[in-house]
């Protein structure tokens, strides 16, 4: 079981990705922006950080990357892919997700805790959740605020793809913003999933406010072995 | 040479909180009259030679494909320009 993490000029989470993926026993295999090879991995994980320094848009330019290319080909074919905070914004840019990530409304760079409820438990990279279930994961960005336009913010829920929603206290706001409090979304086959939190950073019993992400990783493993 | 000036604007629909940063602070400095700020891009594409009718509509091509993403911005404008026109204040 081989898991690609990507690696673009400014990614930051590689490793702690690469981390996440052998903390679960499977072996993460690194992929290299510059070369169009997925080296036979069965899933691939584009993660955080600054790619291109966030030039033009956050992931305009990572989206043209040679391996993206491959991935993009392979993720309509089925691949499970899941992409987190910059890795989100790629997977926006490459049209394999809806929407966009704008600045924060706030205007301020958010590191927090963040709770999330378990929107969908049935893709490639969330089905060791529970529908309903709540998490409580890492949130590090500047531009986290998911917009898209009415029909296809009506569309993702009509067809259950958003996968994660900030739970907000009542009379409270989301973390940066977001339409209707979306933190992530699926493609319609499920095996694409972008959010903003950082699920990676929060595998291990003493870094971070719990082991909430080890699902992730869990359930692709499964997803693999079962495809 | 010539430049293809390219200007891309977010959709009106679209929060702008780089502008609304500007707005706050221009009363700040006696500007009280301006009720709104929207904050766009603007990109200057030089080729060698004229700008012809087959190098803008590459660079129309580039707009919608890089330069902005359709979901949030709109390509407000795609134009030639005269090198002076450039470099003069």
């Amino acid at each position: 079981m081989k898991i690609g993490v990507v690696t673009f000029p400014g990614s930051l989470d590689d490793r702690d990705a690469a981390r996440a993926v052998r903390a679960v026993g499977a072996e993460p295999v690194s992929l290299w922006h510059g070369d169009a090879d997925l080296r036979g991995v069965d899933a691939v994980i584009l993660p955080g950080g600054f790619s291109y320094g966030d030039y033009l848009r956050c992931g305009a330019i990572a989206r043209f990357a040679p391996v993206m290319g491959e991935i993009i080909d392979r993720a309509k074919g089925g691949l499970p892919v899941l992409g987190v905070c910059n890795g989100f914004q790629i997977l926006t840019e490459s049209h394999l997700l809806p929407g966009a990530l704008i600045r924060n409304d706030h205007r301020k760079f958010n590191c927090i805790d963040t709770r999330l409820r378990v929107e969908n438990a049935q893709t490639a990279w969330t089905s060791d959740y529970a529908t309903g279930q709540e998490i409580t994961i890492v949130l590090k960005n500047g531009e986290g605020g998911f917009v898209a336009d009415q029909r296809t913010l009506d569309e993702l829920e009509g067809e259950g793809r958003v996968v994660f929603r900030y739970v907000v206290p009542e009379g409270g706001r989301n973390p940066n913003g977001s339409y209707r409090d979306i933190a992530g979304i699926a493609n319609e086959r499920g095996n694409v999933v972008g959010l903003m939190p950082h699920p990676e950073h929060c595998v291990e019993e003493g870094y971070g406010p719990s082991t909430d992400g080890l699902g992730f990783f869990t359930s692709v493993l499964k997803q693999v072995v079962s495809a | 040479m010539g430049n293809v000036v390219i200007d891309v604007m977010l959709k009106p629909e679209i929060l702008d909180p780089q502008g609304q940063a500007v707005n706050g602070a221009l009363p700040r400095l006696g500007f009280g009259q301006f009720t709104d700020v929207r904050q766009g891009k603007r990109f200057v594409l030089s080729v060698d030679g004229e700008v012809t009718d087959e190098v803008l509509a590459a660079a129309r091509e580039a707009a919608e494909r890089l330069l902005s993403n359709p979901v949030i911005e709109d390509v407000i404008s795609v134009r030639a320009q005269q090198d002076a026109e450039v470099t003069a204040k």
